[in-house]
């Protein structure tokens, strides 16, 4: 459990993020003030020079990319509700962005997942179909709401996520009694190597039906507010579907490479997405994330994963209070 | 038997051949079409001082307007018209963006003639639906928001 020193390692992390975050809101503040001062004058004009903001965003993406391989999370969730609440952009633009920035991680680890057969290509492709068509008609809705809405919706999400990812137990070897009949038909089903225990594993699913059926509600949310949605997929594959969670994680990452470009594609159409927040954004979390698999061998996983949700815990609340207008 | 079940199946080594080189060279482009973008080697669509400018009578910089206010603003054509764009700095990055956006479509395509071959019906008619909706979704037939 938690020891004294465990807790004040966290408890500097949390500070320090909580003091850089601070920082960029209380400099984009000052920046907005004096800007709205500019506005009030005849001639429009901007107090902050057009390169601090992506420069910001780079630094921060690098920060995040590195905290959601060591927190074990998507970008895509820590991105939207952290950028959407601390930077001048529209909430528009984040989701493009956001969903862009979960596409690039994907597109990256999944050849890779494939070819060590993690990744199951015959439990993604069903899956893939209802997640992506389903994120396209959350993506319409998303465009189609009023940003103050959005972010109630996104920061109750976000809340919903950090109790999940608190609560929610995962399975190593989830026990499968009889694989159900649709996934033995479409012969989702695979063996892998298991290093940490040196033996072959042997799988199968069964609730398939209320699997799909959950993947249309998640493929929704990602649409939506531009989120991953590697924090449902895991759960719904791992605890509902029955299947091992190295391969729910795999599978998981490679699936979003598909739900997430339906939705990218939506918001790419309807001109929401700026190259000047997408590229530093994707270049800074791919980056962040090479760093962090190199100090997961060193890093304790659980103190950084309960930082994660701490943090998520703070960008959440700012985005509800950001919708209901508490906190602008 | 169960040697042959541990390796990737053919359509999954072909899925992850062609998403790990067309991901490189997505990304590889990406890099350089921003680098060109902000260098101001090519000339901007929307002047990148711009987008932190706050116009006037408003009190949001015009990356902060609505994604539909910010085309407004800027006269940006939507869909795939950006395509009539690619001479001008910011649009060049929509180049490495499509291809990023295309890579599962084109995967998909690839695995085709193997599940055909495979026989596998049930996965044929599934990735052929997939194409359907990615190449939807890619078509800007679908409009939203926009008011």
């Amino acid at each position: 459990m938690f020891n004294s020193k465990k807790l004040s390692t966290v408890l500097i992390i949390v500070l320090s993020l909580s003091i850089l975050f601070l920082g960029i809101y209380a400099f984009a503040s000052e920046g907005q003030e004096a800007a709205k001062e500019a506005a009030k004058e005849i001639v429009p004009g901007s107090t902050t020079p057009w390169w601090v903001w992506p420069l910001v965003l780079f630094v921060v993406t690098f920060i995040l990319g590195i905290l959601a391989v060591l927190g074990g999370v998507g970008g895509g969730v820590l991105f939207v509700p952290i950028v959407g609440g601390f930077f001048p952009f529209n909430i528009d633009f984040v989701r493009g962005a956001g969903l862009l920035v979960a596409l690039a991680g994907a597109l990256a680890a999944g050849p890779g997942l494939l070819k060590r057969n993690l990744a199951s290509l015959r439990l993604a492709i069903p899956v893939a179909l209802i997640a992506s068509a389903a994120a396209i008609v959350g993506a319409m809705i998303g465009l189609a709401l009023k940003p103050n809405v959005v972010n109630i919706l996104l920061g109750a999400t976000i809340l919903f996520i950090v109790l999940i990812m608190a609560i929610a137990k995962k399975s190593d070897f989830p026990k499968v009694p009889h694989p159900d009949k649709l996934s033995q038909a479409l012969e989702i089903t695979g063996i892998y190597r298991e290093e940490s225990l040196g033996k072959d594993v042997e799988w199968n699913v069964h609730r398939t039906p209320q699997g799909l059926a959950l993947f249309i509600i998640i493929g929704v949310m990602a649409g939506m507010f531009g989120l991953g949605a590697g924090w449902a997929n895991v759960p719904v594959l791992n605890l509902l579907m029955g299947a091992p969670l190295k391969i729910s994680v795999a599978t998981s990452k490679f699936l979003l490479s598909i739900t997430d470009t339906s939705a990218a594609w939506v918001y790419l159409n309807q001109g929401a997405v700026l190259p000047m927040i997408v590229v530093p954004s994707i270049v800074g979390i791919m980056l962040g994330s090479m760093v962090g698999v190199k100090i997961l061998v060193k890093a304790k996983p659980k103190a950084i994963k309960w930082m994660v949700i701490v943090l998520l815990l703070f960008a959440g609340t700012r985005a509800l209070l950001k919708g209901l207008e508490i906190w602008k | 038997m169960t040697e042959d079940r541990k390796k990737a199946s053919e359509e999954q080594l072909a899925y992850a051949g062609v998403l790990n080189i067309g991901m490189w060279i997505g990304l590889a482009l990406l890099v350089i079409t921003f680098i060109l973008y902000i260098s101001g080697v090519l000339p901007s669509y929307v002047p990148i001082e711009k987008l932190s400018e706050i116009p006037q009578g408003s009190n949001v910089p015009y990356w902060g307007m609505r994604a539909h206010e910010f085309n407004q603003a800027f006269n940006v054509p939507t869909g795939w018209g950006w395509t009539s764009l690619v001479a001008k700095g910011d649009y060049l990055n929509f180049v490495g963006i499509a291809m990023l956006g295309g890579l599962s479509i084109l995967c998909y395509l690839v695995i085709l003639p193997i599940l055909i071959r495979k026989k596998d019906t049930a996965y044929v008619v599934i990735a052929i639906f997939e194409v359907l909706v990615l190449a939807l979704a890619a078509s800007g037939i679908l409009k939203a928001g926009g008011h």
